[in-house]
């Protein structure tokens, strides 16, 4: 029985091994490739390990193109978005569940059938809105409407919420604490961890969102990350300077992966949190 | 008496306060302009000009518009990705739901690809598929096979675009398996293997059931977030692929509205979308309901 299961253990080791390479191969296989020399990238059979490592692309990408002020503009939305919106979501999460008020239910539904509402259905008339006011070219298209909060993590700190118990609430009420510090300094440092994990992923969206900055951002020095690493590879692509996209790619996609490494514990929680409980 | 009413009512006030900004969000943001769109698209609205309304012509026209029929079918299509990726995100949880070794170095290892921006991981495949020096057909060439011009052939491009996102969503929906899996009570495996259950008879009437909720919520997901495919074919193939095989519907209707200003147009396909996305998700909702049923 025990060497039986020994060998389907092995089997599976193997089996999740060969998917593992399948997985990450293509993504270390850029890192490869943005090592190269320009040349290299075409020499069959394939090296892996360049020889010598070239690592001038590193330092070329930042004038081939407007790569730091990418970096800033996708820092400024992710940071100022999610502080804010973090702070409104968690209120307004606090408020569902903890307080009374008349049409309470009925609001939070309302908000939850709007998650069905894909965005390319709104985001023309959206983008006239912000054209009247002038905001076209500007960051703020991408960043006043998450300022009003983000209705994923409203439901996922409700549901959190709903594990703190009602005495400590209803107690901190009699003793005649105002809403905002039952919410300040009771229900928020409660719930910290899952506030944290939310605000990762949402900061994790944000940065990685192509859509709507595509939509509002045309002049090169106001574009996001991604919006100019995709110029990069238009640009360059017909110069097959294949090993300068890499490399741009790869800056933008490192931040995350940091993130992602350091924060994998939680994250990974709280995003199998959301299908148990979604 | 007189205090607790007034404590009520302040909690009234305070309660409503501190959910005004998402509701004004959602009605400024998202009710608003939805509302819009649905009066847009009944109209020849250019972004310039008066809105004059006529009709249903929009509708009419989307009926017989053959890149959008083609836009369309291109969209349906690429969510065969969706059982594909369910099956091996299946697969994946149940071998590592066994406790094998190294168990968190491989969910962090398939999380990877989902973690990464789109738009990199887009250019990285756009260079994968290349015809010639490309990482898939070095692959293929190891077999023996010449792999064609992925992204260049009207037959190729869209698979080329499914193995992409089942590779980019893969350690997503394997982590939502994993969670279900782990939450399911060995009692009635044991129960099941004394009766003489087989492994494939215990996943059959055990884990399959157990995991439903799971597996709906994946589906619903996946038709909502692949309906609206979009960035992959911007990158990959900017004027929507030969013959318009790659263009999806929303990336029709963002060439449509930003590209030739035909607001009104575009707001017609978008509110298809939209109604589309709806009925979907309805139609899942009952079949859920109506398939479910508690094991307790």
């Amino acid at each position: 029985m025990t060497s039986r299961r020994r060998i389907t253990h092995t089997i599976i080791f193997v089996l999740l091994s060969i998917g593992a390479v399948f997985m990450i191969g293509p993504l270390l296989w850029m890192l490869s490739t943005s090592f190269k020399d320009k040349q290299d990238v075409f020499a069959l059979p394939p090296v892996w390990i360049p020889n010598p490592f070239h690592f001038d692309k590193y330092s070329e990408i930042w004038e081939a193109g407007p790569l730091l002020s990418g970096i800033r503009n996708s820092l400024i939305i992710a940071v100022t978005v999610t502080i804010v919106g973090t702070f409104t979501s968690s209120l307004a999460a606090f408020s569902f569940s903890k307080l009374r008020f008349p049409g309470k239910n009925k609001i939070f539904l309302l908000m939850l059938s709007s998650l069905m509402i894909p965005y390319p259905a709104v985001m023309i008339p959206q983008f006239f809105m912000f054209s009247k006011l002038g905001w076209i070219d500007t960051l703020l298209p991408l960043i006043v409407p998450g300022l009003f909060g983000n209705i994923v993590m409203i439901f996922f700190l409700r549901q959190y919420l709903s594990s703190v118990p009602n005495a400590i609430i209803e107690a901190a009420k009699i003793d005649g604490s105002s809403y905002f510090r039952l919410y300040s300094s009771i229900t928020f440092p409660l719930i910290k961890p899952a506030v944290a994990a939310q605000l990762i992923l949402w900061f994790m969206g944000i940065w990685n969102d192509y859509l709507s900055p595509i939509i509002y951002l045309n002049s090169p020095e106001k574009q996001t990350l991604q919006l100019v690493i995709a110029n990069f590879n238009a640009t360059y692509a017909i110069q097959t300077d294949y090993p300068l996209i890499m490399a741009a790619s790869i800056i933008a996609l490192l931040p995350m992966l940091i993130i992602f490494l350091v924060f994998q514990k939680q994250i990974i929680e709280s995003v199998a949190i959301s299908g148990v409980k979604g | 008496m007189n205090a607790k009413s007034n404590l009520y009512r302040k909690e009234k006030i305070y309660g409503f306060l501190f959910i005004l900004p998402p509701l004004l969000g959602l009605l400024i943001f998202t009710l608003y302009p939805m509302i819009y769109s649905i009066y847009g698209s009944f109209t020849d609205w250019d972004g310039l000009g008066q809105m004059n309304v006529i009709g249903l012509s929009n509708f009419a026209d989307l009926w017989s518009d053959e890149l959008f029929h083609k836009a369309l079918f291109n969209t349906l299509f690429m969510m065969l990705g969706i059982p594909i990726g369910i099956t091996l995100a299946l697969l994946l949880a149940l071998g590592l739901n066994r406790g094998v070794p190294g168990t968190t170095a491989f969910r962090v290892i398939y999380y990877v690809p989902v973690i990464s921006s789109l738009a990199a991981v887009s250019i990285m495949w756009n260079w994968a598929y290349n015809g010639d020096y490309g990482l898939v057909n070095q692959f293929l060439d190891l077999f023996g096979i010449s792999g064609p011009n992925w992204m260049a052939n009207k037959y190729t491009v869209k698979p080329a675009l499914i193995i992409m996102a089942v590779w980019k969503g893969l350690g997503y929906t394997m982590l939502l398996y994993l969670a279900a899996l782990q939450s399911v009570s060995r009692s009635y495996y044991e129960a099941a293997e004394l009766d003489g259950a087989n492994g494939f008879q215990s996943f059959r009437h055990i884990t399959w059931p157990m995991v439903r909720p799971v597996t709906f919520f994946i589906i619903v997901t996946n038709i909502i977030g692949g309906s609206q495919i979009f960035t992959e074919m911007n990158i990959m193939t900017p004027t929507g692929g030969p013959e318009y095989a790659s263009a999806s519907v929303v990336f029709y209707i963002w060439q449509k509205a930003f590209g030739n200003f035909q607001m009104g147009y575009a707001s017609a396909m978008a509110v298809f979308l939209g109604v589309f996305i709806f009925v979907v998700t309805l139609i899942q909702f009952r079949m859920n309901e109506k398939q479910s049923f508690d094991v307790d």
